[in-house]
């Protein structure tokens, strides 16, 4: 897959901020600006039911509603399921990994991670840029 | 009283106990202690005089911890050090907050001055911006690892706070409960949420699966 729309609107969850922000910084410097930040799944499903992302990259525990929850609703919702939706946690048990996957996650990060990290989940996901 | 008939009693006793209140007080053993050398005073066979040195040994064995847990001060642990413990470590998650998002400010500051810059400085200045980007990923970890230990602690305050009510002690502790299974999951399960028991927070250095093992373990589902 090629010519990735770098101007689709990116929804990224995570309950701390200097993580949503090490994540902005790093989608701005691969040249994706449109970022919009949720702090919990309820808040971030509410946001993908009111506009259109192109991308999910959520953090794993979070109150009151976790990213593993926020995943198994989007992908529950007929307008939301093709959603890609990276998974990035501190949980890194397979136990996790295999609950993610079975839930219909698209790739899974563990933190802490680097952008190299993060610009080749997007590839393989999106497709390369 | 024979030895069968003792034993019955004994566990009789200790049975009608547990039932009635749900967990056994200490001085609720003593009593039975208590009740069942006054029910063998006068028979002295052999046996009968070792159980009665044994039950013996067991109420001096209680009232000696009821002594111990008297002198540290169970008390003080639960309303003075215990909170003392998890407000400082909040201070530090407070802190480091503040101290990375400062270092994000004057980062994203560089950053945007290296696109006045000649492509290969610019590119140089990134670079290094994108590691500092990087590194602060340690507020994160760090702030879940912090998490983790707060709710050690709240666990342990229970415990305190179950011990101070088995032997007496006014409970200090905000849960107030007696330790149960149902109050130790309130501390650890905060959002009761479905999926709580997949939330371990960061792994230890060693025990956590690499980004390799996850490529792996998800290639394994294609």
């Amino acid at each position: 897959m090629a010519g990735v729309d770098k101007n689709m609107s990116i929804l990224i969850v995570d309950d701390y901020k200097t993580m949503l922000r090490i994540i902005r910084n790093l989608l701005k410097q691969l040249g994706f600006n449109d970022v919009d930040e949720a702090i919990d799944g309820s808040s971030a499903l509410a946001k993908l039911r009111d506009k259109d992302f192109g991308l999910v990259i959520s953090d794993w525990n979070m109150e009151p509603m976790s990213g593993l929850q926020l995943l198994k609703e989007v992908r529950a919702d007929v307008k939301l399921k093709e959603i890609p939706f990276i998974m990035i946690t501190a949980e890194s048990k397979s136990e996790n990994v295999i609950a993610a996957k079975e839930a219909g996650v698209s790739n899974y990060i563990v933190k802490p991670f680097n952008a190299a990290t993060l610009k080749g989940k997007l590839s393989t996901v999106l497709g390369s840029f | 009283m024979a030895m069968a008939a003792l034993g019955e009693d004994v566990e009789k006793r200790l049975h009608g106990l547990s039932k009635s209140v749900g967990r056994i007080d200490p001085e609720d053993i003593l009593e039975v202690v208590q009740s069942v050398m006054a029910s063998i005073e006068g028979d002295h066979t052999s046996l009968n005089q070792r159980l009665h040195a044994d039950i013996e040994a067991l109420a001096a064995y209680i009232n000696t911890a009821k002594a111990e847990i008297m002198k540290i001060r169970a008390d003080k642990i639960n309303a003075v050090y215990l909170p003392e413990a998890s407000d400082q470590l909040s201070a530090i998650v407070g802190a480091t907050e503040q101290a990375t998002n400062e270092i994000f400010e004057a980062v994203e500051s560089i950053e945007e001055l290296a696109s006045t810059m000649a492509p290969e400085q610019a590119k140089r200045i990134i670079d290094a911006v994108t590691r500092v980007y990087e590194a602060c990923n340690f507020q994160d970890i760090t702030g879940q690892r912090i998490s983790k230990v707060v709710t050690a602690l709240q666990n342990v305050e229970i415990r305190v706070d179950a011990l101070l009510q088995a032997f007496g002690q006014e409970g200090g502790a905000a849960a107030g409960g007696n330790g149960t299974a149902a109050e130790e999951s309130t501390a650890t399960k905060p959002g009761g949420r479905p999926d709580e028991d997949l939330m371990h927070g960061p792994a230890l250095p060693g025990e956590a699966n690499s980004q390799e093992d996850i490529d792996a373990l998800l290639a394994s589902f294609d």
